[in-house]
């Protein structure tokens, strides 16, 4: 791999648009839209069945949107003439047999991808299996496995990279390779999509979310933004609505400080003790102190959840 | 084209399934051909010795000729489900181990794909069918040998019909492609290519057989077609069933392999996958 950056970005965005799949009175996937950017790593995010392998399948051009486009380079898979070249992508539901040793599931793909025999040790290599580059796959840990799926998407030297669940299975030691492996990755300039039905799974790696559910967009922004919306705050409500703006003035809340009415207000990116501390200091009544703020997990949760849940979930 | 051949015929090579097929195929075609060579034969004795009580099958008694070529024509007439099983094995086990995902994000052009499968299997199904050949000449010519009967394979008509043979099991492993395509599921299709070749044909040509109306058709059942090709069969000799010529046999298992293959594309392969 060149260490240069030797991709045009434009060639590089993943556009969606009005995205649409049913089946039968599930709408899998409802009109969704997104973008994503190259040289970032972008986490797609989405409770188990929200429809992201769907979406990703529609992306890839193994399943018929019902309406709309999804778009790599201007371009739908389809249009490409070796497609794994710029794509590189690897489905959950897609599998390796069992009887092929590592070396020869990749080099089965080589001829049709575009690419020699010598590549495919090359990313054995890469992915660190060359040891079991003569073994059959059916004996391999879910790790390999993972790791070997990881090598065949990258047998291409494809520009945009589309993972389904690539941290599946994968022990923490794994985990942390992917990770530095994906940065390295979008530090070339590449497209790095990674689904995940867990956003701790990847806060550490992404640099933009995606959060579909029920098949539709819930939020796509940088995780900065995210983590904005995810800040811990205080509610304080206090009888001494003065002293409470007073507390606030001299501390140098303001700026981060929502007054809901004279006598109730909100401080972001302060936690109880200190609060609490500060209006014991001042002598100031409180009448409530309470956690405001959310994690970024609930957040995910919050943001993902079914509002009208039944027996969902 | 050369790509998606180069990786079919990868695809075939890489996995043990194709040369345990061969040899399934010559141990089962070998001790088929020496029971046949020896129930024949012994057959064709009794008759000889008592013409009023006539053995073997129908009311045909069989020369050494005829028994030559229906035990040389084993592979043809019960030992084509082994190039048909690999044929459909290599579109089967793609949807058994999810290797059509891969294998449709390298290839998005579907009936590539399926034109790929079709020719890269016929080496490997050329090296399973010469297995079957060679099986049933193993197993009959000492048989015939050892009980004093002439083997005949010397003779060209003999000869020609073991080559004929060999063609005619190759197409059945097409016809496997084909019938694969259209039934994913691998036991299923493993079920149904057996239940098929090894019970409902046979049934439905004694069947079909038995009315002038009907007759026609029997000749025109998959199996039938491959015997023609050969250009004799058990069938045949035994005075059960009239074959088409040759090369209409050649077509006809052709045809079948297209429709399926067509029927496969038009179905499996234009819904979602993965």
């Amino acid at each position: 791999m060149a260490d240069a950056n030797p991709f045009r970005p434009d060639d590089g965005v993943i556009e969606v648009m009005g995205l649409s799949k049913r089946f039968g009175s599930i709408h899998a996937v409802d009109d969704l839209s997104f973008t994503v950017t190259p040289g970032r790593v972008t986490g797609f995010l989405g409770p188990n069945g929200a429809g992201k392998t769907t979406t990703l399948r529609m992306m890839l051009g193994l399943a018929t949107p019902d309406t709309g486009t999804a778009t790599i380079g201007g371009r739908k898979y389809s249009e490409f003439t070796q497609p794994a070249r710029h794509v590189g992508a690897d489905l959950e539901s897609a599998s390796i047999h069992p009887g092929r040793t590592a070396r020869d599931h990749l080099r089965v793909y080589a001829p049709q991808i575009g690419v020699g025999d010598d590549r495919c040790d090359e990313v054995l290599a890469t992915v660190g299996l060359t040891e079991a580059a003569n073994r059959r796959a059916g004996g391999f840990s879910m790790g390999m496995r993972q790791r070997l799926s990881l090598a065949s998407t990258l047998l291409g030297d494809p520009q945009v990279l589309l993972l389904d669940e690539p941290a599946n299975g994968l022990d923490p030691e794994g985990i942390a390779w992917l990770r530095q492996f994906l940065r390295y990755l979008a530090g070339q300039g590449r497209t790095v999509l990674v689904s995940s039905h867990v956003l701790s799974e990847v806060e550490q790696t992404v640099d933009d979310v995606v959060i579909i559910a029920r098949g539709r967009l819930m939020q796509a922004c940088p995780l900065t933004a995210l983590e904005a919306m995810a800040r811990p705050a205080v509610r304080v409500i206090s009888p001494d609505a003065e002293g409470l703006a007073a507390l606030v003035a001299e501390r140098g809340w303001g700026p981060q400080t929502r007054f809901d009415n004279p006598t109730t207000a909100t401080v972001f990116d302060h936690d109880c003790p200190e609060v609490g501390d500060a209006a014991s200091a001042h002598g100031l009544r409180l009448h409530q102190l309470s956690p405001a703020g959310t994690s970024l997990e609930t957040l995910f949760l919050q943001l993902t959840a079914d509002p009208d849940a039944g027996e969902a979930r | 084209m050369i790509a998606a051949l180069r990786t079919e015929y990868r695809k075939v090579a890489t996995t043990r399934t194709w040369w345990l097929t061969a040899i399934a195929m010559l141990a089962y075609v070998a001790v088929m051909g020496a029971i046949m060579a020896f129930s024949l034969v012994q057959g064709m004795r009794a008759a000889q010795d008592a013409p009023a009580a006539t053995g073997g099958f129908g009311d045909t008694i069989l020369d050494p000729m005829a028994i030559a070529t229906s035990v040389y024509t084993l592979a043809v007439a019960l030992g084509y489900i082994f190039p048909a099983v690999l044929g459909a094995l290599s579109v089967t086990g793609e949807f058994r181990h999810g290797t059509i995902t891969p294998t449709l994000l390298a290839e998005p052009r579907r009936s590539l794909v399926l034109g790929a499968k079709l020719v890269a299997v016929i080496p490997f199904a050329a090296v399973v069918a010469i297995a079957g050949v060679v099986g049933s000449v193993l197993g009959g010519a000492p048989t015939l040998a050892i009980m004093g009967e002439p083997t005949l394979l010397s003779d060209a008509s003999v000869q020609r019909t073991l080559l004929l043979s060999v063609l005619a099991l190759t197409l059945w492993a097409l016809v496997g492609v084909g019938f694969g395509s259209v039934l994913t599921n691998q036991v299923a299709a493993i079920v149904v290519l057996l239940a098929f070749t090894q019970f409902v044909e046979p049934l439905l040509r004694l069947l079909l057989a038995q009315f002038d109306a009907t007759e026609v058709l029997s000749k025109f059942l998959p199996g039938a077609a491959g015997e023609a090709i050969a250009g004799s069969s058990l069938y045949v000799s035994s005075g059960l069933a009239e074959l088409l010529e040759p090369w209409q046999g050649t077509l006809t298992l052709l045809g079948y392999a297209i429709v399926l293959v067509l029927i496969g594309r038009l179905t499996t392969f234009r819904r979602d996958i993965g």
